[in-house]
């Protein structure tokens, strides 16, 4: 093409600005909207077919049937225990990556700062499952943790903790716990990097404002900073929650092996052939979402946007 | 300024280094109470370190600072009777005007309804009874100032601090917040600590300012004497504008090598050949620019034999200039008010 007739398109583009916007915007949205959206709102239409006992086929018409099936106690029991694990890997990663992001904004030197992203980075750039399985060789009864625990003379320790009714088991790996602190250690930097931003973004004058005013440390903590880093935080629970409320490989290789709700819905589309069922599975994740979205509206996590 | 006897913040031999920075080297200097007192100085000049020192954001390396008999050494930020209007406002973004206004009384737990009642008259005071229940985001620059005044004078402080609080507003603004600031100073008759860069502004508001330069205190006065009698160079030079004469100039200008300060418009401009009046120093020059200004014209004179003067002259009513560019011109001035320097500039 002539340089004369790129300098006309130039000039068209320029004098539409939104045609110009339409025409970049258009792949992406065409991706969202057709392949992303278009297939959740497939899998919500199939989780109102339902599955012929006799046939075994997929009756495509619209039916409660489906729903009447998940809400029995068998699954109730997947979906508490998989929530219960999602909150408290979220609880838990707030609580660690909470000061480490801190520490990163407010003391790091450029090179700490540099640093501390690195390691919070770095374990993301191997494959999740070589860090799992890495993961089930320290957890176990014979791995490091164990052998370490044994060094100190807290072997005892580990085992009172092992003998904890629910959470506990025979070893690390083959329980509550052990999924737990993988899960924690896998979402940690999805905790962490959000919390980051949010705290660059609060300018250390408050803080000092905050103390002018007379607040202690503690006062400045809980009216200021914490208020204004909580978007941050919400936004990194979104992550870590949503996350664990859909992986199926975690608690298949660590923990008890009673199912998850990934793990249900893998077992349901493959082996049992009942995607209405799988379907109506993975919506429960998507309700669990929404439900906490707006609860974190309610309480104002969003108003210091 | 009512005289008291009580001092509100003093300084005796305070310093504090950063790093390789001497950034307030060695200060001291008495505040009296109800004072509206400026530090005055360029960037980098150690105002603002001084400010926060008091403030308590900073711990001195040397010195003491006591703020109304109390050493406050060791003393956290939360613990002094002071406040501070930051140069950024530091209003907290995710509460309301009010709720800005009251922090200090709701951290400090007063009942809810006279925090309420305290917040209404402050808000009041600074002509913001309406926007209480506006976020900070939603007020102009100048409606913030006041936030952050507000916020800061409602827990009553023995000593307020201003770290430039005017700076980001434009001239207009600043010149009808600098007249409201000294007079809601008068009426609450608390202790102002102002830091500035602004000559005009420290000139116009302070009871006595303190100007600063490499961390040091050059001179402490009343505006006038710090205008009229610099006691060094760079006061005369930063504060307003002077003809700094040191050396072999002002041994041709004066007779002696003594350096020495004259402000432009003490110079009165004129032709050649005209008589200079008894005790009067003069010299003879050329117009090399002229620069109009409005109320005055300003003359750059190249003095014979090398040097040149600045004369500022008040312009007539006929609006003609007193000279044109190449103009031959005598300039004279009577030789007391030839201020004399502490230092070779």
């Amino acid at each position: 093409m002539s340089a004369a007739a790129i300098s006309r398109i130039s000039s068209i583009f320029y004098q539409r600005p939104r045609l110009f916007l339409s025409l970049l915007l258009a792949p992406p949205l065409i991706w969202l909207g057709v392949i992303y959206l278009g297939s959740l709102l497939a899998l919500l239409a199939q989780s109102f077919f339902y599955i012929d006992e006799f046939s075994g086929f997929i009756v495509r018409e619209f039916s409660l049937r489906t729903y009447e099936e998940l809400f029995t106690p068998a699954f109730g029991d997947v979906f508490l225990r998989t929530t219960l694990m999602a909150a408290a890997v979220t609880v838990a990663a707030a609580i660690i990556a909470f000061p480490i992001a801190y520490y990163m904004v407010r003391y790091a030197s450029l090179r700490m700062k540099a640093l501390l992203y690195l390691a919070v980075m770095l374990p993301l750039w191997s494959s999740y499952l070589v860090r799992v399985y890495a993961w089930k060789l320290i957890l176990a009864k014979e791995g490091i943790v164990t052998w370490f625990a044994n060094q100190l003379h807290l072997g005892w320790f580990l085992e009172a903790i092992l003998s904890i009714p629910v959470i506990g088991g025979p070893s690390l790996s083959i329980s509550y716990i052990g999924s737990f602190l993988v899960f924690l250690y896998i979402w940690l930097p999805f905790m962490v990097l959000p919390i980051v931003a949010a705290l660059e973004r609060v300018p250390a004058s408050l803080t000092e404002a905050s103390a002018d005013l007379g607040a202690s440390p503690r006062d400045t903590f809980r009216k200021v900073i914490l208020p204004l880093a909580f978007p941050g935080v919400v936004a990194g629970s979104i992550f870590t929650f949503s996350l664990t409320l859909g992986d199926y490989i975690i608690p298949g290789i660590i923990g008890n092996s009673r199912p998850f709700i990934g793990q249900a819905v893998y077992q349901l589309q493959g082996t049992a052939g009942n995607i209405p069922l799988a379907a109506a599975f993975t919506v429960v994740p998507i309700a669990i979402m929404a439900v906490y979205l707006l609860a974190a509206r309610r309480f104002g996590a969003f108003d210091a946007l | 300024m009512q005289p008291k006897n009580r001092i509100a913040v003093s300084f005796s031999g305070v310093s504090r280094r950063f790093g390789d920075v001497q950034a307030v080297d060695n200060v001291s200097f008495d505040i009296a109470d109800g004072e509206f007192f400026s530090m005055l100085g360029p960037s980098g000049s150690g105002k603002t370190t001084c400010l926060r020192l008091i403030a308590g954001f900073e711990q001195p390396d040397a010195g003491h600072i006591v703020v109304h008999d109390v050493n406050v050494e060791g003393v956290p930020p939360y613990e002094r009777d002071v406040n501070t209007v930051f140069q950024d406002y530091a209003l907290f973004p995710h509460m309301t005007v009010s709720e800005n206004v009251e922090y200090g009384l709701m951290i400090r737990k007063v009942p809810v309804p006279e925090r309420r009642r305290r917040s209404q008259e402050m808000l009041a005071l600074v002509k913001l009874d309406q926007m209480g229940s506006r976020k900070p985001s939603q007020l102009s620059g100048g409606q913030r100032q006041r936030v952050a005044l507000a916020r800061a004078l409602i827990n009553r402080p023995g000593v307020l601090l201003l770290d430039e609080p005017l700076g980001a507003l434009d001239l207009k603004l600043r010149e009808q917040m600098q007249e409201e600031l000294k007079a809601l100073q008068r009426q609450v008759g608390i202790t102002f600590v102002y830091v500035t860069h602004d000559q005009g502004e420290a000139l116009a508001m302070s009871d006595r300012l303190a100007v600063f330069n490499r961390g040091r205190i050059e001179q402490v006065g009343v505006p006038a004497e710090i205008y009229e009698h610099p006691a060094t160079a760079f006061v005369a030079d930063f504060v307003g504008v002077s003809n700094v004469c040191s050396g072999e100039f002002a041994q041709r200008l004066a007779g002696s090598a003594q350096a020495f300060a004259i402000r432009p418009e003490k110079i009165s401009l004129t032709a050649a050949g005209e008589l200079v009046p008894d005790g009067w120093l003069s010299a003879a020059g050329q117009v090399r620019t002229i620069t109009y200004h409005g109320a005055t014209t300003r003359y750059a004179v190249t003095v014979d034999g090398g040097g040149e003067l600045a004369v500022m002259r008040q312009n007539s009513s006929d609006g003609r200039a007193a000279a044109a560019i190449g103009d031959a011109v005598r300039v004279s001035w009577p030789r007391n008010l030839n201020q004399p320097l502490a230092e070779p500039a």
